[in-house]
């Protein structure tokens, strides 16, 4: 070996032929190096992902004891509750909720992605850079300054009072508004950076040779550009449906204790309420959602993009 | 058209700005009452920095950061060659497992893993922390060069071979150096991803041990001064001085 000749030792000579027979298994069988490389990504997941997710399943079935522990005593009981019209109303609550973000993103977004992608080549770069820039805060901050603004005091009402001087203020803060204001804030990005990936990749000439077909520009819009973008739209959409369903800190800060979403209302269970196995009940109902709704998604929009992959 | 496109635009902006401003503008208020501007005054920076708390707080998120994205970056890179270079069985539901940490909300994971700490007697403090941040770490820096080894020429690893370099010598001076854009964007990613963290660390902090979003939320719980602007106002000049960094390392070329 080249490397300890030059340093003549005997005993590190040896070493590195330890060394060398050692790691020669894991050079020769790429199964080995296979396993290794994957064991530490498979141990934490499994044991630090997999297994607490699966053990919130098996607590959705146990119940609160008298001083808020867990008890062992299986049954369904959990879900019996939660199919009680109170929580259904608050996970649908959060569904619909989900669903205007979604939609109002997707109404804000697509305008100014389409108008990045197709009259801002130049600028696009800043433009994107801008919309992100906010996102650069934290979470909890941002939501914070929407505080500042929607309270009785805040921002909002001081124009008012400053433009109508007999106006009332409005109460903006602490009700649904505002948590749909916020979770519309805090995902709008997400939106727009997929829109525009997919709308940026539409070629022009797609355009120009429908208006040489003779369609006029909505035409144009409508039969080319939105089926093209489609890929663009349920990406930007799964982006905002997802967190926001499970939603806490929006809801936390933004609702004040008064509008109640499922994430609130799980939070309470583990930090209140103490009523684990109840919380554990509701966040696999939440999780199964998700998992469903992402399921579709792949399924729909990305079977064709997997079979390329392979 | 084009008009209203522009208009839209414009609202956008003013939409993601307006509580932007109102952060860094009351951050300079004399009055504690936001909203009603009395005069300008650097005091309520100055009650920051005396504030002890906040400090540990900071110095806690950033040494779970620096743990977590240290841990993260190293199992991620290690998933994604072994996912994209080899076959191997079950390799496709490894895949999905992958993103699953990205799919499902925080509040779930932060549950379980507060469920399973308890059932495991693991004493919550700040390696619990760092252990529920390596575990959505590894997923995004996973993806992340995953999607660089995807466009890995590696005619380039074969000539070194034939060359006589081993497959060891090999990684490091060729492998490494070509994916290390998307090792460093996952660490990156990671890092952001870690220091904001709040639901996650809310539930698998132990007692007395806070980062610096929690800090926040309880001082945001506790009652409302313009000391929170101003925490605010430095933290998105902070990020934006990183981003600013980053890019130059970069190089001018990239924006």
């Amino acid at each position: 070996m080249p490397e300890s000749e030059s340093l003549n030792l005997p005993a590190l000579d040896g070493a590195v032929k330890k060394w060398h027979q050692l790691t020669q298994s894991f050079r020769e069988h790429p199964n080995r190096r296979v396993f290794i490389l994957l064991f530490p990504a498979l141990f934490w997941l499994l044991f630090f992902f997999l297994i607490p997710i699966i053990s919130i399943f098996v607590h959705s079935f146990a119940q609160r004891s008298m001083y808020g522990g867990v008890e062992w005593m299986l049954s369904l009981q959990n879900y019996r509750r939660l199919l009680d019209t109170l929580y259904l109303g608050i996970f649908w609550r959060s569904i619909s909720t989900a669903i205007i973000s979604t939609g109002v993103c997707l109404i804000l977004g697509y305008p100014f992605a389409y108008y990045v992608a197709r009259y801002q080549y130049q600028w696009r770069n800043v433009l994107l850079l801008f919309i992100v820039v906010p996102f650069w805060t934290n979470f909890l901050i941002r939501t914070y300054a929407w505080i500042l603004i929607l309270r009785t005091e805040g921002v909002l009402n001081r124009l008012l009072v400053l433009f109508f001087p007999n106006a009332t203020p409005i109460e903006l803060l602490n009700t649904p508004i505002a948590v749909q204001i916020g979770l519309i804030y805090g995902y709008l990005p997400f939106m727009i950076l997929p829109l525009y990936a997919s709308l940026e990749q539409i070629d022009i000439a797609l355009i120009d040779a429908a208006k040489d077909l003779g369609a006029r520009p909505w035409r144009a819009f409508l039969n080319v550009i939105l089926p093209l973008s489609i890929p663009g739209v349920a990406t930007g959409c799964v982006l905002v449906f997802m967190p926001t369903v499970g939603a806490f800190i929006t809801p936390d800060l933004l609702g004040g204790g008064k509008v109640n979403y499922i994430g609130n209302v799980i939070e309470r269970q583990f930090k209140t309420a103490r009523d684990w196995p109840f919380g554990s009940a509701l966040s696999f109902l939440l999780m199964g959602i998700v998992l469903v709704g992402t399921a579709i998604y792949f399924r729909a929009f990305q079977e064709g993009k997997k079979e390329n992959e392979r | 058209m084009k008009r209203l496109l522009q208009l839209n635009v414009l609202f956008v902006f003013l939409f993601l700005y307006a509580p932007i401003f109102t952060l860094i503008v009351f951050s300079f208020n004399v009055s504690e009452q936001t909203a009603v501007w009395k005069g300008l005054t650097l005091n309520w920076y100055a009650k920051l920095l005396g504030n002890q708390d906040l400090w540990r707080a900071a110095l806690n998120s950033l040494i779970v950061a620096g743990f977590s994205t240290s841990i993260a970056t190293i199992i991620g890179t290690m998933a994604a060659l072994a996912i994209e270079r080899y076959r191997f069985p079950l390799r496709d539901v490894f895949m999905r497992v992958i993103f699953l940490p990205i799919i499902i909300p925080d509040i779930v994971v932060a549950i379980a893993l507060l469920m399973f700490y308890v059932q495991a007697y693991i004493r919550l403090g700040l390696a619990s922390i760092i252990i529920a941040h390596v575990a959505f770490g590894i997923s995004y820096v996973t993806i992340i060069v995953r999607a660089r080894l995807k466009g890995f020429d590696q005619s380039v690893e074969e000539a070194a071979l034939d060359l006589g370099a081993n497959e060891w010598k090999t990684f490091w001076k060729i492998t490494l150096p070509l994916i290390a854009p998307g090792v460093v964007g996952g660490a990156l990613l990671a890092f952001t991803l870690s220091i904001d963290d709040f639901v996650i660390t809310f539930f698998t902090a132990g007692v007395g041990y806070t980062t610096l979003p929690v800090h926040i939320y309880s001082m945001l719980k506790f009652g409302i001064t313009p000391e929170i602007n101003a925490i605010s106002t430095l933290l998105l000049f902070n990020s934006i001085v990183l981003v600013i960094l980053s890019m130059k390392l970069r190089g001018p070329a990239r924006l």
